[in-house]
């Protein structure tokens, strides 16, 4: 096997797990929810692809981040503002966010059946150029880029706009942000809307690499980007998306150099490493070291 | 009278509605019987799930491993070792060897199922909320790729279809051992302990309460339970197969559980019972059902209206149909 097609090929799969977990990072950052439908986004994305397929691929990636968006805000206003009123626990929340995730799968089969749909939009950028001996695949380029890129603009609206310090701010303490004047609405509609864009854009760059469109499509990617997320630690978007690459990257790689008589456990492995990390460093690998916390009674 | 009273009529009214589950579920065709006897098994696995989830207020997305031991365990003891030297060649000997009744298989199931929880539990109970769950996550997927394809513990990704299965009594009198367990668990002085580290951790543990302790015999208990839950399971379907215990699974108990209200056993056996209800009018409603008129509904509605009516009551009323109160008769709240 190829050591640099193999980091070539798990550093696509790492910017694209990272741009998921930033995704999943700023709701819970926002809100304090994980949200297990996030996977459905990217669904929605795919099916919106695959059905635009003769449309000008500008105007059919349009239309995938629309429609994501739109999905994104629907479930906030309709499942979890309700729930954020009502005061639900976590607990609560979390079974809740399974719900919608369930329900949309469901629908996704009733609508679109079980099949799959191929999406061939961008079809053209898994053509390769040869480095060093290495194939490149254009995709893994515009993966990376468009990773960075999106990570920037997300860091950039987070750090350096007045509605990115209300998120901040709510992400700290909501009630006492809420005090302070910040609409928490407002703030928890736009996290959703950025979260929206980002699902859209991994909609967009994953099904270039694995066009089948199938209604669980999302659920895999959105558990090993919770994975990434939990690893790298959650409360900040930087460590949630070094988390998210990093499980990408061991994903890739590993799967790339071992057999696939031992590949097949990779998975255990990787949870394996998600128990110790949340035990030996619950706030997550790449969270900065400090003195341990007085408990809050 | 009225003290002795409560209490027995918080196990009469879950213990009786499992009684007239199995009691219809024997007077039906096979095919019909099939839908209550699924009934009762997931009763007896939400309230393994409730055993620790709703006394404890810590999520838990693992217990599906428990319950998936418990099944492979009791289902391979059972099958004929001439079978298995076809079906699972690559079995462990002992297991590819064995063949016991459905009593004793069901006993070790419910031990694998609490040495397994015991394992898992003894690192993993010092987390709580949002870590537990995720840990616990990493446990079901763990279990899942493991049964999934190490064939020296079962079929791998294949199915195995000849488990002998056992009739209605026997699994409505296991759900109502589990029920039973749960009750004088909940109601003994460890259960209390664990109910007030549910409450407030803080003041729990200052009055001497071992919150790691009490979490993990809950989890031990509930393991157990689970454990024979998934006896039961493989007992009821005759089939071993690893998708059978993965996300769908925890995820439809987890939303019985919170239909029904976390906080309390009827709320547990209450939802079990009632989606499953619900999941079977709509399956049999996809090929035509007569409720005073032909009803046919369109296929993959079951799935939908499953999903719908559980997110919607998570969001109306997120404690659940009971409100996490134990049965009581309306004069006597």
């Amino acid at each position: 096997m190829n050591w640099g097609q193999a980091i070539a090929d798990a550093l696509a799969l790492g910017a694209l797990y990272g741009l998921v977990a930033v995704g999943i990072g700023l709701v819970f950052g926002v809100m304090r929810l994980i949200n297990f439908a996030y996977g459905e986004l990217i669904t929605a994305g795919g099916y919106t692809l695959a059905y635009t397929g003769g449309w000008p691929p500008a105007l059919s990636i349009l239309a995938c981040v629309g429609a994501v968006v739109a999905l994104a805000l629907v479930q906030e206003r309709v499942a979890f503002r309700p729930l954020r009123r009502f005061g639900a626990s976590p607990v609560t929340m979390l079974v809740a966010t399974f719900a919608v995730s369930f329900l949309l799968q469901a629908v996704y089969l009733l609508a679109f059946g079980s099949r799959g749909q191929i999406v061939g939009t961008l079809g053209g950028l898994n053509s390769a150029f040869t480095v060093a001996g290495v194939d490149i695949r254009w995709i893994l380029l515009v993966t990376v880029v468009t990773g960075l890129v999106l990570l920037a603009a997300a860091a950039a609206l987070l750090g350096r706009t007045t509605v990115g310090l209300h998120m901040r701010a709510a992400a700290a303490d909501l009630r006492t942000a809420r005090i302070l004047g910040v609409r928490a609405n407002r703030v928890i509609t736009l996290s959703f809307v950025v979260a929206g864009v980002l699902a859209a854009a991994v909609s967009v760059l994953y099904t270039v690499q694995s066009p089948l469109v199938q209604p669980n499509t999302g659920v895999p990617i959105t558990i090993f980007a919770l994975v990434g997320v939990v690893v790298g630690g959650l409360d900040r978007l930087w460590s949630a998306a070094l988390g998210g690459f990093a499980v990408g990257v061991v994903y890739g790689l590993f799967g790339d150099l071992l057999s696939s008589t031992r590949s097949v456990y990779l998975p255990a492995v990787v949870y394996g490493v998600v128990i110790a990390v949340l035990l030996l460093r619950p706030a997550g690998l790449f969270a900065p070291f400090r003195a341990r916390q007085v408990e809050r009674v | 009278m009225r003290r002795a009273l409560g209490p027995a009529l918080q196990l009469a009214a879950p213990v009786l509605l499992l009684v007239a589950t199995a009691g219809i579920a024997v007077s039906l065709s096979k095919a019909r019987q099939l839908e209550f006897t699924n009934a009762l098994v997931m009763a007896a696995v939400v309230v393994a799930l409730y055993v620790f989830v709703g006394n404890s207020g810590v999520i838990s997305f693992g217990h599906m491993s428990f319950v998936a031991v418990g099944a492979y365990l009791a289902g391979l003891v059972s099958l004929d070792p001439q079978t298995k030297t076809f079906t699972v060649p690559g079995l462990f000997p002992v297991l590819r060897h064995a063949q016991i009744g459905l009593v004793p298989s069901l006993g070790l199931a419910a031990a694998a199922g609490a040495v397994y929880a015991l394992v898992v539990g003894l690192p993993l109970m010092r987390l709580s909320g949002l870590p537990a769950g995720i840990a616990t996550f990493a446990v079901l997927g763990i279990t899942y790729n493991v049964l999934s394809y190490w064939g020296r513990v079962g079929p791998q990704t294949q199915t195995i279809s000849s488990v002998p299965e056992t009739g209605a009594w026997t699994i409505a009198a296991g759900a109502i051992l589990v029920v039973a367990a749960a009750f004088l668990y909940q109601r003994s002085r460890l259960g209390r302990q664990l109910r007030a580290t549910r409450e407030d951790p803080a003041a729990a543990r200052a009055s001497g309460i071992d919150v790691y302790r009490q979490r993990l015999l809950a989890f031990t208990l509930s393991g157990a339970l689970a454990g024979l839950a998934g006896g039961l399971y493989v007992h009821q379907l005759g089939l071993i197969s690893a998708d059978l215990f993965y996300l769908d699974l925890t995820f439809l108990t987890l939303a019985m559980l919170v239909f029904g209200g976390v906080g309390s056993l009827w709320g547990a056996v209450l939802g079990a019972l009632a989606i499953s209800a619900l999941n079977s009018f709509l399956g049999d409603a996809e090929d035509t059902v007569h409720v005073g008129f032909a009803l046919k509904l369109h296929a993959g509605t079951r799935l939908v209206t499953v999903g719908a009516v559980m997110a919607l009551v998570l969001i109306l009323r997120p404690s659940g149909l009971t409100g996490g109160r134990e049965f009581g008769l309306p004069w006597r709240r």
